[in-house]
């Protein structure tokens, strides 16, 4: 007991130590820290978004949507390279129907060459070898391509990590904010954006997938064709963004968002606002391409199938630079210049869940949980030292440490610290002492047995261990699967009941214990006060 | 300095004296709890039933009449208005309006505009919007990680010690959340995500004071092979006593300082672990031990190879 070899006390001190020194900076406010010299620790601990203020959305992809348009541009595929390959293969009656893709051979005896053809088109997809397309030729002269799961969950992994990209360059565009964009689950974003207060532009942002086309009018439709919804074969109807009223248009873009390498709102000559796009050199070569082949005639620009303005082409446009006017006002023109410029949405994004703290809340509420911790330390110290004496104050000393060493070891690794996790804090000083109790109570009674000082200091600590260990075992079952079940406020609650009841065992078992062997070597007291 | 000794040394209560007593209150109050959840039920937040929760805070006690007239003037359908935490701070929620995106801001709007017409003198604090889909997951995964931390403590207290230990937790854990989940009845606090956080704290620390009793009775049956079960049992309790006394104490002490003191949006938190810490000190006493004369735990609990079976061993103890 007495023995305290030289490196455990270094070892105890210094842990101490670097505990405290990184619990500081977090106990002052940031100005007064960023003033510090540089040698000194400034990791503080993070103040999770009910304590900062500010807006976190759930965003949920469309998965369907996903399925939706790998069929749409595997139709497409098929249609392009069966029209390529050579001989020709004619095709017909090709659809998506009952989540099957399935087109009828003209000429049955050109099976073999178009499976040949499609085949390329699939890709491997997971590990077991599995393709991301299963081809079937039915009744001779049907093919039916069917998305194997394997395939479609690919889709999707790549779809949600793009996603989650565009999410970022969206809501931060330079980088420099202090956003969170984080992948949850297999379909899901998280997004907090600490000190905005208005969802709403947020939503507006992620709202548009920004999926930009450049369509010409189709002028053979009649007006009662497009009344009717009914397009020429080749051509679609579709919406004006603004006003009301419909437009035919061809089916295939002449250019499309994904050769954008620029956004900026602008102004046109008119002084209205619009937004200025700039394509890289194979889209500019073909946007030239296009207007040149159609001068006089009138182009819809598309966002997210709804039409922006049909203007026509005055003259060739070279140099891939040119304007999107429309009606805007600069804020949506701008929004639009954002979206575009971090690239297209590669699947819809709908929120499941929305939360918006005020700014003023978490001051109040850090200022209480703050004031509340430091009476709760206070009341449990004076109780204490009142029950126990010289041993209250060594487990008074050990209860500080504790506070510091969680606030340091939450710095370190830069923990959040929710408002669940402040009362998380103030019930690990509440039981922190617990460990202590426990050897304070079991060295009385050994030594109301009649046990010498040294025998019922040394047995209480070494009987209350199995119970401090046993004792603590359950809480950390509890908070390790609210870590794994609970969401971030309810994490932060669980990582500062986990830290917490490390620190606690350590300083009470082993730093009381440093003491009380001290103060046995020094004083060598007859009996115990305790 | 005298010490203060709120529990004198070598006591001798007889606790097991009123255990069945005790069993009766247990199940009165298990009974009351499962009846107040059928009659009133637990007030969800949206967390749990998905909508719209607009906390608001005023510079005065919050006209709640005001504020329901206006906003029932709105014809967004049934809202519920209370306080939330302090007569200050009040909570609306009600239904997701029907349809995708911008109508969730617009009736927002509306219902803050109607509140500061009821009083202009309002900060709004919070806004969350839950979907269905989010919060049948939420009530799902809390449920699920109430019954797993209930099971893993039990399984590993099984492991520890012996299966009627394992039992007699499990026991304690459903007396003191359902007691706890009563208790949400009566004073209808609203249960959100923090209340589960509570509720799996309560799991965790209810059991603190059990295992070191438990662990006093294993201690305890080793080394007094020779004596009855019962007063086995009051002499581990009246050796943990005073730690018993002396931990509650520390914890009810800084958890009633929070509960005053701390963030009045934690209220309901705070309100549950410190009504917990309070049930899981009586159970400690009144469920898990006896639970263990009940399931006959006995001298040889501990000494594997003469063991008699258990049907023997509970037809001998049971009172």
């Amino acid at each position: 007991m007495l023995d305290f070899p030289r490196w455990k006390i270094w070892g105890i001190v210094l842990l101490c130590l670097v505990g405290i020194v990184f619990a500081v900076p977090s106990l002052f406010p940031e100005s007064q820290t960023s003033k510090w010299p540089s040698f000194a620790p400034t990791a503080r601990i993070n103040l999770g978004l009910d304590l900062k203020g500010g807006v976190q959305l759930l965003l949920e992809a469309d998965t369907a949507d996903v399925a939706k348009q790998r069929f749409a541009l595997k139709e497409e595929e098929v249609r392009v390279e069966l029209r390529r390959a050579k001989p020709k293969i004619e095709i017909g009656d090709i659809s998506t129907s009952g989540g099957r893709l399935s087109f009828l051979l003209r000429d049955p005896g050109q099976v073999d060459e178009a499976r040949e053809v499609i085949l390329p088109l699939t890709n491997g997809a997971g590990m077991s070898g599995q393709r991301d397309w299963t081809i079937d030729v039915v009744d001779t002269s049907r093919i039916v391509l069917t998305p194997t799961q394997a395939g479609l969950s690919n889709a999707i992994e790549q779809a949600l990590d793009t996603a989650t990209d565009v999410v970022r360059r969206r809501i931060d565009p330079d980088g420099t904010k202090e956003v969170t964009v984080i992948r949850q689950g297999a379909r899901r974003i998280l997004v907090q954006v600490p000190g905005l207060q208005d969802p709403g532009a947020l939503k507006a942002l992620l709202g548009q997938t920004a999926k930009l086309d450049f369509k010409l009018v189709d002028q053979t439709a009649t007006q009662e064709q497009v009344d009717a919804g009914r397009a020429p074969v080749g051509s679609q109807i579709l919406p004006f963004a603004e006003g009301g009223g419909k437009i035919a248009v061809r089916r295939r873009a002449m250019v499309t968002g994904d050769q954008l390498i620029d956004a900026n709102q602008s102004y046109d000559e008119n002084g209205a606002p619009g937004v200025a796009i700039r394509f890289d050199s194979q889209g500019g070569r073909r946007f030239a391409t296009v207007t040149r082949d159609n001068v006089g005639k009138p182009f819809a620009i598309i966002v997210d199938d709804r039409v922006i303005s049909a203007p026509s082409i005055n003259e060739p446009i070279l140099g891939g630079n040119a304007q999107i006017t429309g009606n805007f006002t600069v804020e949506s023109a701008n929004q639009l210049a954002v979206a575009l410029r971090s690239g297209k949405l590669p699947v819809e994004l709908e929120v499941i869940e929305e939360r918006t703290v005020g700014p003023d809340l978490g001051k109040e509420s850090i200022r209480k949980g703050a004031i509340a911790s430091a009476i709760a330390i206070l009341a449990v110290m004076a109780f204490m030292l009142i029950t126990y004496g010289r041993f209250g104050v060594y487990a008074n000393i050990a209860l500080i440490l504790n506070a510091l060493l969680i606030l340091g070891i939450m710095a370190i690794f830069n923990a959040t610290l929710t408002l669940p996790g402040i009362a998380g804090f103030v019930l690990t000083i509440g039981a922190a002492v617990d460990a202590n109790v426990l050897i304070n109570e079991r060295i009385r009674e050994e030594q109301r047995k009649g046990r010498k000082v040294l025998d019922a200091v040394e047995t209480g600590y070494k009987e209350a261990s199995t119970a401090i260990f046993d004792a603590n075992i359950t809480n950390v079952i509890a908070a390790a699967l609210m870590l794994y079940f609970g969401s971030g406020p309810i994490q932060g609650f669980a990582k500062v009941l986990l830290i917490g009841i490390v620190t606690s065992v350590f300083t009470a078992v082993n730093v009381t214990r440093m003491m009380v062997a001290f103060h046995l070597r020094r004083n060598r007291p007859k009996e115990l006060h305790i | 300095m005298r010490l203060l000794k709120l529990v004198p040394d070598n006591t001798n209560v007889p606790f097991m004296r009123w255990r069945m007593p005790a069993l009766l209150l247990s199940l009165a109050l298990i009974a009351a709890s499962l009846g107040l959840l059928a009659a009133k039920g637990l007030n969800l937040g949206v967390d749990f039933v998905g909508g719209q929760m607009i906390r608001a805070t005023f510079a005065q006690a919050a006209p709640l009449d005001a504020i329901r007239s206006r906003i029932g003037a709105l014809d967004l359908g049934d809202a519920t208005i209370q306080e939330f935490g302090d007569p200050r701070t009040v909570s609306i929620r009600m239904a997701l309006p029907q349809g995708k995106g911008t109508s969730v801001d617009a009736a927002v709007e509306r219902v803050k505009g109607a509140v500061r017409q009821a009083s202009p003198d309002v900060r709004f604090d919070a806004v969350e919007t839950v979907t269905g889909k989010v919060s049948e997951e939420l009530a799902w995964d809390g449920g699920v990680s109430l019954l797993l931390a209930i099971l893993g403590i039990a399984v590993y207290i099984w492991f520890r010690f012996e299966w009627q230990f394992g039992v007699g937790a499990i026991l304690t854990l459903f007396h003191d959340v359902a007691i706890t989940l009563g208790f949400f009845a009566l004073t209808q606090l609203e249960v959100n995500l923090n209340v589960v956080a509570a509720f799996l704290t309560i799991v965790g620390y209810s059991l603190n004071d059990t295992v070191v009793v438990y662990d006093r009775i294993r201690e305890n049956l080793r080394k007094y092979r020779k004596m009855e079960i019962v007063p086995l049992i009051d002499l581990s309790l009246n050796e943990t006593l005073s730690r018993t006394i002396v931990t509650s104490l520390s914890i009810i002490l800084a958890l009633t300082i929070l509960l005053f003191v701390g963030p009045d949006v934690i209220f309901g938190l705070s309100a549950a672990i410190l009504f917990g810490a309070i049930i899981g000190t009586y159970s400690t006493i009144y469920v898990s031990a006896p639970m263990l004369i009940w399931l006959g735990v006995g001298p040889d609990s501990f000494v594997p190879t003469s063991a008699p079976t258990n049907a023997e061993r509970v037809g001998e103890r049971m009172p």
